[in-house]
């Protein structure tokens, strides 16, 4: 399929792909809704201007915690004796450990922060005049969400999706530590960059997965900036 | 036909506190920003919840804090036309134009969409996107949407106020035509007496919070006495178009005798609005002759108001109240009292244009 790449290469891509696609995915839904509760002005309540504070604080945890630390809890947690491991193994047989599903959840969390924020940012950014105007014309509240809230959130959310995805790529941290690096199971690109060095002479391997890996980010950022702007329109 | 608000709310340093009643028709709000206008206009779409009051349109409660009963705004049916448009930036013209109309319970016709393109003027904009309208374009569209989600009131908070004099000219014309066409009870928010001169049926005048004044447009506008720090206007009354004469010139029949103005390319017959601005108006005490004003009316001071080296002279030319702006040396002179009757001499008369 991608000839000039070795088997092994194009599967540390293909997987790599796979995660940040599934991570991305499956995030997207949660950090839109968290983005919403964010974004709302908080009327009055003290009570609830604090519990905003908390979610803020929480949902930016991955981004200022040691990739490691958010591993190492995810194991703890997710681990097939953990309390949420042991019991979605036990009861709906998901396993997280030694699979790319783990490496997927470990990308989620980490790059769930971005999303959140740039989300944020364009809900904060459209007129609260328009929901108005929307209600004043008879749509109630499902349908501002998907016929004023959503599409003009629109620019935020591609951007964000496709510059977590880009971030995604290059975990390194939380999946060596929650998943291991088992090739063709849980080593991405950076975990592949990794063991390559561990083998003395892999460094001509290393730099051709590092220069993929730098093709890949340019790709994805530029992309990023081109739905933004198209999704303005 | 009726509208009946009641309200009452404080919030910070600002009271609300009114109560009028209105029998259809376009009701203009009128006063100085920060007099509440846009609060009451709030209040009554549904997006802010007043401490206390009672709306009703056309006998349906809307909101009744004291029966705690309380109808959300998506479910009022009181269209809203906002001062800054807020058309749905990520829509065609058309869909804006159609989004209310899609969720409205009772639908208007299909020929009354084609309708109101019509008489909006929006034929070539369907396609467009709000970005590209001009500021005109978009109070139009924004009139348009309000009216096709088939409320049961139209609220027109200022939708003119953000325009330059040129696009106010423009949109005027509509919302004359829109006034005179539909029954739709409508509360028209302004603080320029021009637009409530041409508007308005009825005007109910705020002042910090509370209601100083409220009337009928024909009087309240002409009373020297009824708005305080708002010149009262020449006149303005209801006519009609009696007959097209030989030399050019338009009659147009009201309560008090006729009007000789330039041609009115109108049906005989038609009703049209009338202002005549009260420096165009002069006095005599016997009646001029070889004159080159068209029209020289009898009638009868009223009432007078002076103040400074000015005289506002209030007058009755039948059932019509004209007011004439004169020097008080000139009333002085002409020995004006209440009772008195004079000659008003109209240098120029504003009728209603045709919109389109």
């Amino acid at each position: 399929m991608i000839e000039i790449l070795s088997p092994a290469e194009s599967q540390a891509l293909l997987l790599s792909l796979r995660v940040s696609a599934v991570a991305v995915t499956c995030a997207l839904p949660f950090a839109f809704a968290t983005a919403l509760f964010l974004a709302r002005p908080h009327v009055g309540a003290a009570g609830r201007f604090a519990g905003k504070t908390l979610v803020d604080g929480i949902v930016h945890l991955p981004l200022v915690l040691p990739p490691v630390a958010v591993g190492f809890l995810l194991l703890m947690a997710f681990g097939s004796r953990g309390p949420v491991g042991g019991w979605l193994l036990a009861h709906l047989g998901i396993r997280f450990v030694f699979s790319w599903t783990g490496a997927a959840l470990a990308s989620a969390l980490i790059t769930f922060p971005l999303q959140v924020r740039a989300i944020r940012l364009a809900l904060e950014a459209s007129d609260a005049g328009l929901g108005e105007a929307a209600r004043t014309l008879g749509a109630r509240v499902f349908d501002r969400l998907a016929n004023i809230t959503l599409p003009l959130a629109l620019p935020g959310i591609i951007s964000g999706a496709i510059t977590a995805f880009a971030a995604s790529l290059g975990e390194f941290g939380a999946i060596i530590t929650f998943v291991s690096n088992i090739p063709g199971q849980t080593q991405t690109l950076p975990l592949a960059i990794y063991a390559a060095l561990q083998i003395p002479g892999g460094e001509v391997q290393a730099a051709r997965l590092c220069g993929l890996s730098i093709l890949l980010a340019l790709l994805f950022m530029t992309a990023a900036e081109f739905a933004a702007r198209a999704a303005r329109r | 036909m009726s509208v009946e608000v009641f309200l009452r709310h404080r919030s910070g340093a600002f009271a609300l506190d009114v109560a009028f009643e209105t029998r259809g028709g376009v009701t203009a709000l009128f006063g100085p920003s920060g007099a509440g206008k846009t609060s009451i206009v709030s209040a009554i779409a549904g997006l802010t919840r007043p401490q206390q009051g009672r709306i009703a349109v056309n006998g349906r409660v809307l909101l009744d804090t004291a029966a705690r009963l309380w109808v959300p705004a998506e479910a009022r049916r009181t269209a809203v036309v906002f001062q800054d448009s807020r058309l749905f930036p990520h829509m065609s013209v058309e869909d804006n134009l159609l989004f209310g109309w899609r969720r409205a319970t009772v639908k208007a016709e299909a020929a009354s969409i084609a309708h109101v393109v019509e008489l909006l003027g929006l034929g070539g904009l369907l396609t467009r996107r709000p970005r590209g309208l001009s500021g005109g374009e978009k109070s139009r569209v924004a009139l348009g949407r309000a009216l096709l989600a088939a409320p049961d009131m139209l609220l027109l908070d200022e939708p003119l106020a953000s325009l330059d004099a040129a696009r106010r000219d423009e949109i005027l014309p509509y919302l004359e035509r829109l006034a005179r066409e539909t029954k739709l009870p409508m509360i028209y928010v302004s603080h320029s007496v021009e637009e409530v001169a041409r508007l308005a049926d009825e005007i109910v005048v705020l002042k910090d919070g509370r209601v100083s004044a409220q009337g009928s447009a024909f009087d309240l506008l002409t009373d020297v006495n009824a708005i305080a720090g708002v010149p009262p206007l020449g006149a303005v009354f209801e006519a009609s178009l009696a007959e097209q004469r030989a030399d050019g010139l338009s009659l147009l029949a009201f309560d008090g005798g006729a009007l000789a103005v330039a041609k009115l390319k109108r049906p005989l017959g038609a009703r049209v609005r009338v202002r005549l601005r009260a420096e165009d108006i002069m006095l005599a005490r016997e009646e001029p002759r070889a004159i080159s004003a068209n029209n020289v009316l009898p009638c009868v001071v009223s009432a007078l108001r002076a103040g400074g080296d000015q005289a506002d002279v209030q007058l009755l030319c039948g059932a019509t109240r004209l007011v004439a702006r004169i020097t008080g040396a000139s009333r002085a002179r002409l020995g004006l009292e209440p009772g008195v009757a004079v000659f008003a001499i109209v240098k120029s008369v504003t009728v209603e244009r045709e919109a389109g």
